[in-house]
This record gives structure tokens, C-alpha cells and sequence, in this order.
């Protein structure tokens, strides 16, 4: 069970997510996904016989878990003041990462060139999600926690993060993908949760590993 | 720690670089308030040289809140609060590096004031040294309450109203003290100045160790 606020929020939810693996993870408005995501990146209070993501238990220390893995919510995480350039820098600083994996993330997300020194409350929505998602590349998370990441994408960025999303679990990382595009998260996904009323109602798709994530 | 503090200072100066609203907004307001307290005591230089170490505090009591309010609204926008958690930066690290960012903004509205009080009011200072470390323990010590109430209303709705009718209070002994200190710097009381000095030191350090204590907690429920 997790706490916003202390009112329950997931009613329960028992899933096992394997090393390697894309999840898409549905459901209705409301039915916890978001929450889901946040439990599984430690920053949600948990009840529960069992939470462990990536061998850190979440009952006994949650803020453990989350320099390893990488969210991105709804909205972008950025500083609209700041240059694209800058916001790049300011997360690879925080994240202890090399300098070069700057200039390839932005590389990766058509954020080179003119983009660079633009302020990023000057970009379009889509070309702030690159930026977020630019950051994520940085980081290079271990878990990967997105919740609708094809929103506002234009074909050639939705086709980018495909790649990224398919080469990171390709790598061994593990990638859980809020989205109510549920064709979108066919191509993407080998399993898809659906989530309603804050417990797990449907699991699609074939699934015979052993976890190494474990939300209960 | 200290890296971590130092990545927060780094990254609020430079948005503040970029935005600019200290130096086009703040500061600017500030000076209106002297301004308007001339006009209000009729040009009355000796009246105005009085309480120019009340004015003093009171301007950077009013930049401080507006400062402290920002410094945490950049933080609440677009979720970038779960950002600094998700990068297992220490909440005391987060705190005291925004606290000093905010400090470095507070002494440039601090440094106008001064200005505007010499030039506006014409006062004249006897102790420089006096004035300049009250100013500087008065300045690191409201920094650091006002970033601690800044982090405690974060992302309340009713956070524009509530901050300073938190803050004021707690923030009180750094406006007695340093206006007792600026009375004696300025010529305008005999007191001991330096007594009024070292309670600023005090009550910084008590703050210090409030903030220490409370920083988890108030990152993590923020």
C-alpha cells in the first residue's frame, strides 16, 4: 500500500519486473500509475510485507534506491530559466556523470546547434520533454520510470526514445512506462499491466523470468 | 555535502543570472520603499536618519521573503523537488546551499539599501566594521530561516500568504538585533553595538542547527 498524504493510493499491488525488461503499465485515470512509478523510485511512504526494486528494500531505507534509478513524471523536471546547455551541465553535475555525456544526449534528442543556448521556457512542450529525457540519458538509471514519455514527442523523438528505451533494457536496464497509448506501448513494451482501482487487474503478455524488482 | 551544497548554490545563481529578478525586480522595489518612507515622513532628515537601521532591516526582511519565495518556486514547478530527491542529494546540502545562494542575493539587496540610505537620507556611518558584520551575521541568518520556511511551504497553495506570516515572527530577533547594531554603526544610539552583533551570531547558529535537524523531514514531506 502507498501513502499520499496518508490515504491509500495502490490497494495492494503484486508484481514481479525482471532485469532487461520494457512494462507497459495502463489503466484508467486515477488508478495509480503515477503512484506506482513513484513508489518503485522510493519517493512514496509504503505498507507492506514486501518492496524491493533493484535489491534495495524500500521499507527500510527509500531513499537508497533512487540514485539509481531515473523518473520522469508528467511534467519535465527542468528550470525554465536556464539555457538547455545549462540544464544538461546542472544534471550530469548532480548525477557525477561525464562531462561528454552531455553533447550525446544532446545529440541523441536534436538538442544541438541553435537549441542549445535557447532558455527552455522558449521551447515547445515536446522540446522540453527531450530536454527531460536528455537528462535521463545522463543519468543512465538502472530502472527507468516514465509516465506517458511519448506525450507531446514528434514521430522522430517517439522513434528516438523507442531506441533508447529498447537499447537501455537491451544493456540489462529495466523500463516501467505509464501510458493510456496503449498501441503505442505494444511496439515497445514485452508486458503490459493494467492497473485499476490501485491493484494490478490484467498482465498481458509472456513472462517466465525471475524478478529483480519487487513492488508489493 | 559540500559538493552537493555547492551544485545548489552553482545552479540557483546562475538561474538567478539568467532571470535576472533580484537585480530588475527586487532590488528595484526596495529602493521605492525608501523612496515612499521619504515621502511618508515629509523629507524629514533627521526622522528618516532614525530609523534608517529599522528601514534597513525592514527592506531586507521584504526582499527576503520575495527571495526565498522564488528560490523555492523554481524548485515546486515541474516536479524538480522529486528531481533534487531522485539525485540523493543530502537535505541539509539542498538547504545550505540555497541558503547561501539566497544570502548572496540578499547582500545584493542589502549593498542598494545601504546605498539608497546614503544617498536618500544622507545618513553617515560611524562604524563601517560594525555595519558591515552585523550585515553580514544579520544577512547568513535570515538566509538561512528564510530558506527553512521557504522549504516548509513549498508547493502549498496558500504558500504566497503564509510564508511570511510564518517567517516574520521567527525572523524578529534578526531585525532587533540588527537594528540596534545599525543604530550604534550609524551614530544613532550609544548602545553596545557589538553585543547586538553577537546575538546575530547566536541566533544564526541556532538557526543552523534548527535547519540541520529539520532538513530531512522537510525535503521529504515538501
Amino acid at each position: 500500500m502507498a501513502l499520499l498524504d496518508r490515504f491509500p493510493a495502490l490497494a495492494g499491488v503484486d508484481l514481479d519486473v525482471a532485469a532487461g525488461e520494457i512494462v507497459g503499465i495502463a489503466g484508467p485515470n486515477g488508478a495509480g500509475k503515477t503512484t506506482l512509478l513513484r513508489a518503485c523510485a522510493g519517493l512514496v511512504p509504503l505498507r507492506a510485507e514486501r518492496a524491493e526494486v533493484l535489491g534495495f528494500d524500500l521499507l527500510a531505507d527509500r531513499r537508497a534506491v533512487r540514485r539509481h534509478v531515473g523518473l520522469l513524471g508528467h511534467r519535465a523536471p527542468l528550470y525554465g530559466d536556464l539555457r538547455v546547455c545549462d540544464q544538461l551541465r546542472h544534471c550530469a553535475r548532480l548525477l557525477d556523470a561525464d562531462a561528454s555525456e552531455v553533447s550525446s544526449a544532446a545529440e541523441r534528442f536534436g538538442l544541438g546547434g541553435r537549441l542549445e543556448s535557447v532558455a527552455i521556457r522558449r521551447l515547445s512542450e515536446g522540446q522540453q520533454r527531450r530536454v527531460a529525457l536528455a537528462c535521463l540519458t545522463i543519468a543512465r538509471p538502472r530502472l527507468w520510470l516514465l509516465d506517458e514519455p511519448h506525450a507531446g514527442l514528434d514521430s522522430t523523438s517517439r522513434a528516438a526514445l523507442d531506441e533508447l528505451l529498447a537499447g537501455a533494457a537491451a544493456a540489462g536496464a529495466t523500463v516501467m512506462l505509464a501510458t493510456h497509448e496503449t498501441g503505442r506501448a505494444a511496439v515497445a513494451t514485452s508486458r503490459q499491466v493494467t492497473l485499476v482501482g490501485g491493484r494490478v487487474a490484467v498482465v498481458a503478455g509472456a513472462h517466465d523470468e525471475t524478478d529483480s524488482s519487487d513492488v508489493a | 555535502m559540500w559538493r552537493d551544497a555547492w551544485l545548489i548554490f552553482r545552479k540557483d545563481l546562475m538561474i538567478e543570472r539568467r532571470a535576472r529578478i533580484t537585480l530588475t525586480q527586487i532590488v528595484p522595489t526596495v529602493l521605492l520603499i525608501l523612496v515612499v518612507f521619504a515621502f511618508a515622513f515629509d523629507a524629514n532628515a533627521s526622522l528618516l536618519g532614525a530609523g534608517a537601521g529599522g528601514l534597513y532591516w525592514v527592506a531586507l526582511l521584504f526582499g527576503g521573503v520575495l527571495g526565498a519565495k522564488r528560490s523555492f518556486d523554481i524548485e515546486a514547478e515541474g516536479g524538480n523537488l522529486d528531481a533534487l530527491r531522485m539525485g540523493g542529494l543530502e537535505p541539509a546540502a539542498v538547504l545550505c546551499g540555497k541558503a547561501a545562494a539566497l544570502a548572496v542575493q540578499l547582500a545584493v539587496i542589502g549593498t542598494a539599501t545601504v546605498a539608497g540610505l546614503l544617498i536618500l537620507y544622507s545618513v553617515t556611518v560611524d562604524d563601517w566594521l560594525l555595519l558591515v558584520v552585523a550585515a553580514v551575521t544579520g544577512t547568513a541568518a535570515f538566509a538561512v530561516c528564510a530558506t527553512l520556511y521557504g522549504a516548509m511551504t513549498v508547493g502549498l497553495r496558500s504558500a504566497d500568504t503564509l510564508l511570511p506570516l510564518l517567517l516574520i515572527p521567527v525572523a524578529a530577533p534578526v531585525l532587533l538585533a540588527g537594528t540596534r547594531a545599525f543604530d550604534v554603526a550609524l551614530g544613532n544610539s550609544a548602545d553596545q553595538g557589538w553585543s547586538w552583533t553577537a546575538l546575530l551570531a547566536v541566533v544564526l547558529v541556532t538557526y543552523i542547527a534548527v535547519g540541520w535537524a529539520a532538513a530531512g523531514p522537510l525535503l521529504e514531506d515538501a
